[in-house]
């Protein structure tokens, strides 16, 4: 008796939380409608059987349970009852699988004017690649892989020399327009999916995957990687901007070509160090940094690193959170450098400059902070020298006191929340998994061991 | 009444073949840990994969744990949780799930069921224990090498298995593919041994189609694992050779952390292809016997026949053959072929319709059927319930664009627990209730096991079926934490929460189911030879445990197939097997006179002559 109610009540429950509960697709934003008419005529295909099977199973466990005396039907089969079964079954099969299939022939076609750009994945990030005029990208190969050509471009392919490279995990789309991608991988095995676009393809080293998809309305959209790619896996995430053309061109325009990145001349260290004289005050003639000003060791960091967090204050994407006093006095200095070139120079100048290590300031278990640096090796190195591939700075040697300052920023979102900061948005998910300012204290005395 | 399968007429031909002389141990030693006595041995699998699934619960608890109260605990950090994951995975579906039903229910069952006296190869089958047992060792020993286990996903795709940046990547997958190989080699002695003995050594009058679902379920899940592991066998050596010695095969040109790593040319798909031919059938290996269980316990609890027996052979036949050719629907978005969606979508959804059928069947045996709702039962009905669920989700992700937004999310991984988790455990647990009085000769207790019923049936269902929500949703699976997004609702981390408090209580509560086995071992009610009153032979055994040898003088022979319940005209509700035709069922009391039963005497034909004499 109570099964019998039991089992009622879970189908009457289930189909009451199909149609109640808050969690479901999200707003469809591509093309594909197609997928999700398939899922709702396999809902009511699938939710049909669910209803009828089981509450017949709850109907015989009723009306037929034990009753002292009566013996059961004996009847080892009955062909005409299962036949019946088979044909019913086999008509639901068709009607799932036809829309499923027809959907599929339009999902590996892609149509004649779609624009096609490539996707590149690396632990633990998205970069995106436009052909230039041309409209051909260029050639790649592992090979010429490294961290001036990220990409791997054939550097005498001339098709490559006008493909813009976006260098961050953010990408932008034109509305309304079927885009191809392109979709690649540096290392290991990612994915590239955005929930509401439905459509999905793992990136395989060796190989160029595919998906297309016209993007159906404006908004910014989180991407993610759905194919575990190492301990980062969860924090491998981009977003994707769909807006009107004109905003599109002017976002791609923004980006440098191949040819213009290889072209960048070396920051000119003589010119650097007059613009570093304003910055002495605070980190230092040697740049050794000043903790009770709250400037941190420059010298030795890498100059990949210098470069993007000075732009970052002078772009505002870093600096003007309310809560980061420090950073919102870094930020009008980092304002002083008109352009990127003055960029290139002080960071040019900073690394003529002595490495000594920056004094250890922090009381913390060292110990205990072991374990969690594993997570933090995946990126900044074993040896927390710094990777620059995976767009890790160096930690070793550097200001301690200053990177419990940022972990905790981290944390409480004072950093890594502005939405053009990507990789710190990385670092937030990062610094999460320390639980309490022990754990924050104890993991950097660890880091103060690596020297 | 017109099918032959229940036909009275006595088809007991002589023996072919001399009985085989089984030596008997006379120590302890020989008795209890070098046995060769399958039921022993049968025991040793059942301990070994119980104990080592339940650390695999602890982890999935520690991962539950995590999803719904992230960055609550320090000792889980993302390099861990993977570890805790795949292993978790891991030992469940091989360790456990696939020891459990073959070398555990397998060697207990298959002599018993079809009238052997042990399987054909004792000796080869106790030495597949062994090798299971240094297989889960080396697995175990991962936790304490360097670097811990391999994080990889139980999927062990590479290159990232084998690359830093994800845990476990030297001494982990290694000793994991070591492991695994060593598995291969100690389930493949015991396959071996159940095909052949099914094969072989029934007893006279046991044809094929008198065999009871159980034997055709594991009988059929054993032949596809002997076909579907040397799949698994060789990407093992070959990852384990791309590992250590700097082989290419699943290994293309790569930079790894900004370092050019020596491979080049080969495939990581390469890889996919192999891992599922093995990993799809090795979904049926689980389901296999756990439906031919099944439809044994719905029978006899029910009183009644299985309805339609010759199709549930069929439908056995038809998905384990089916089952080799619906692989890449796991790979639908791996990036192989895009053409190959139509016809593994297409096959996916074939093998959907013998296995409904399946389900059908259950269903309406219980129609008209007399039901007695025991543990075993309710086990069984728990079962029909979620299999359902568990079996319709398949369909969303067999079929190709459905498959396209939700694989990769919780919505796998709610569909596969349901199907290959929580479906088949619970035809574990149901087993276990009806069998423990035939192994142990005493019943376990009812009340504790109606508690343990009922919590995990509502508790997995409380924990998988709101989950599949969440991939609807977009919310990764294999994810150490969610973070903000713009899209995922705050609710859904109260609906993890809610998840995880469900998922800690079913797995708390297996306590008291081992609790109730080691208590029922001492205390629990005696049991007889036959508690539920079942027509199979291993109920019809002249001791109880049986001993070594299982029938005592004479083995038993067949006239009847194994669903003989509530016959039309019998004295009792059920005949025996071995019950000659003409005379009348017997009753209990009388079935308790073990000597008649076991030592089932031929009518005329009097005790079966070897060739030759």
């Amino acid at each position: 008796m109570a099964l019998a109610i039991v089992l009622v009540l879970l189908v009457v429950g289930s189909v009451l939380f199909h149609y109640l509960s808050p969690w479901y697709f999200t707003p469809i934003a591509s093309n594909w409608d197609s997928i999700d008419e398939t899922v709702t005529i396999t809902f009511w295909v699938t939710g049909f059987v669910f209803v009828v099977v089981n509450l017949f199973m709850a109907y015989c466990v009723l009306r037929y349970r034990y009753r002292k005396g009566k013996l059961a039907h004996y009847e080892p089969e009955n062909k005409k009852l299962e036949l019946a079964l088979i044909l019913a079954t086999t008509v639901g099969v068709v009607a799932m699988l036809a829309p499923g299939l027809f959907a599929w022939a339009k999902f590996i076609e892609v149509p004649k004017d779609a624009t096609v750009f490539e996707v590149v994945a690396r632990q633990w990030n998205f970069n995106y690649r436009f052909p230039g005029k041309d409209g051909v990208l260029g050639t790649v190969d592992a090979k010429y892989v490294s961290d001036e050509n990220p990409f791997g471009i054939n550097p005498d392919d001339p098709s490559g020399q006008d493909d813009v490279l976006i260098a961050s995990p953010e990408l932008h789309l034109p509305l309304g327009k079927p885009v191809k991608l392109e979709l690649r991988s540096i290392d290991v095995l990612h994915d590239f999916t955005v929930p509401q676009f439905r459509a999905k393809m793992n990136m395989v080293p060796g190989l160029v995957t595919y998906v297309w998809f016209r993007p159906t309305r404006t908004g910014t959209f989180d991407s993610f990687c759905e194919q575990l790619c190492g301990i980062a896996h969860f924090a491998m995430r981009g977003k994707v901007a769909v807006e009107e053309e004109s905003a599109f061109q002017a976002w791609l325009s923004s980006y440098p070509t191949y040819a213009q990145s290889k072209a960048r001349v070396a920051g000119d260290a003589a010119a650097g160090k007059a613009l570093f004289a304003v910055c002495t005050a605070c980190q230092g003639a040697q740049a050794e940094g000043n903790p009770s000003l709250n400037a941190p060791k420059l010298s030795g960091q890498a100059p990949w690193y210098l470069k993007r967090q000075l732009k970052n204050f002078k772009d505002g994407a870093r600096g003007t959170h309310e809560k980061d006093v420090f950073g919102k006095m870094m930020a009008p200095m980092a304002a002083t450098l008109t352009d990127e070139a003055a960029i290139d120079n002080v960071v040019a100048y900073i690394r003529t400059l002595p490495d000594n290590p920056a004094p250890t300031t922090v009381n913390g278990n060292a110990k205990n902070g072991q374990d969690p640096y594993v997570t933090c090796a995946a990126c900044h190195g074993a040896g927390g020298q710094g990777i620059q591939a995976t767009n890790a700075p160096r930690l070793k040697g550097m200001s301690d006191w200053y990177m419990v300052t940022q972990l905790k920023n981290f944390q409480h979102g004072v950093r890594g929340t502005n939405p053009h900061d990507p990789y710190g948005r990385q670092m937030t998910s990062m610094a999460a998994i320390l639980v309490d300012d022990q754990a924050t204290s104890d993991l950097v005395a660890y880091i103060d061991t690596l020297r | 009444m017109t099918s032959i399968t229940h036909d009275e007429s006595a088809y007991v031909p002589p023996a072919e073949v001399e009985e085989p002389e089984l030596y008997h141990p006379k120590s302890f030693v020989g008795k209890y840990i070098w046995s060769q006595d399958a039921k022993v041995i049968a025991v040793q699998y059942a301990i070994t994969a119980i104990g080592v699934g339940l650390v695999a619960l602890v982890l999935s608890g520690i991962m539950r744990l995590q999803l719904g109260f992230p960055h609550a605990f320090s000792f889980i950090n993302p390099s861990n949780y993977l570890q805790f994951v795949t292993m978790h995975g891991m030992i469940m579906v091989i360790y456990l799930l696939t020891a459990l039903f073959l070398g555990g229910f397998g060697n207990y069952l298959i002599p018993l069921m079809v009238g052997a006296r042990d399987m054909v190869f004792p000796y080869v089958n106790m030495v597949s224990y062994w090798v299971y047992l240094f297989a889960v060792l080396l697995l175990m020993a991962s936790f304490f090498v360097p670097g811990g286990p391999t994080g990889s996903g139980w999927t062990l795709y590479p290159p990232q298995a084998i690359l830093p940046g994800t845990p476990g990547a030297n001494w982990g997958i290694v000793l994991m593919l070591v492991s695994l190989a060593f598995f291969i080699i100690g389930f493949t002695m015991g396959g071996l041994n159940y095909v052949v003995t099914v094969l072989q050594a029934r007893t006279r009058g046991m044809t094929m189609m008198r065999l009871p679902l159980t034997v055709w379920g594991i009988f059929m899940a054993t032949i596809l694992a002997l076909l579907a592991f040397p799949a698994l066998f060789v990407s093992a050596i070959m990852m384990t050779l791309d590992q250590t010695l700097g082989t290419s095969f699943f290994m293309p040109a790569l930079v790894s952390q900004g370092q050019h790593l020596n491979y080049n040319g080969g495939s990581p798909i390469l890889f996919q292809h192999l891992f599922w031919f093995f990993g799809h059938p090795e979904v049926y290996i689980v389901a296999l016997p756990a439906f031919g269980i099944v439809s044994d316990l719905i029978a006899v609890h029910a009183r009644k026949n299985i309805f339609g027996y010759r199709m549930m052979v069929w439908a056995i036949l038809a998905i384990g053959g089916l089952s080799f050719v619906v692989w890449a629907h796991h790979m639908y978005v791996s990036g192989m072929n895009p053409y190959f969606g139509f016809f593994f979508a297409t096959t996916t959804l074939i093998i959907a319709i013998p296995t409904a059928l399946k389900v059908y069947n259950w269903v309406l045996t219980l129609w008209r059927g007399n039901i007695h709702l025991t543990v075993p039962m309710l086990f069984a009905i728990g079962f029909v319930f979620t299999f359902i669920n568990g079996g319709l989700t398949g369909l969303f992700l067999g079929n190709v664009p459905v498959d396209i937004p939700l694989s990769g999310t919780m919505f796998v991984v709610a569909h596969f627990h349901m199907v290959m988790a929580v479906s088949p455990v619970l035809v574990v647990f149901g087993a276990i209730y009806h069998w423990y009085p035939k192994i142990t000769g005493r019943m376990l207790n009812d009340t504790l096991g109606k508690f343990h019923f009922w919590v995990t049936f509502l508790g997995t269902y409380a924990i998988y079926y709101p989950m599949h929500y969440l991939g609807f949703l977009g919310v990764p699976r294999r994810y150490y934490a969610m973070g903000t997004t713009v899209f995922v609702p705050e609710s859904a981390q109260s609906l993890n929460e809610a998840i995880t408090i469900a998922a800690l209580i079913v797995g708390a509560i297996q306590v008291v189911f081992l609790y109730n086995l080691i208590w029922s071992y001492f205390k629990g009610k005696p049991a007889g030879p036959n508690p539920w009153r079942a027509t199979t032979l291993e109920w019809q055994t002249p001791h109880t445990p049986p001993k070594h040898g299982n029938f005592g003088a004479t083995l038993p022979a067949v006239y009847r197939w194994a669903y003989d319940y509530s016959v039309p005209g019998a004295a009792e509700d059920f005949i025996p097997q071995n019950q000659p035709p003409g005379k009348k069922a017997k009753g209990l009391e009388q079935a308790l006179d073990a000597s008649d039963l076991g030592a089932q005497k031929l009518d005329g034909a009097g005790t079966p002559k070897p060739i030759g004499s």
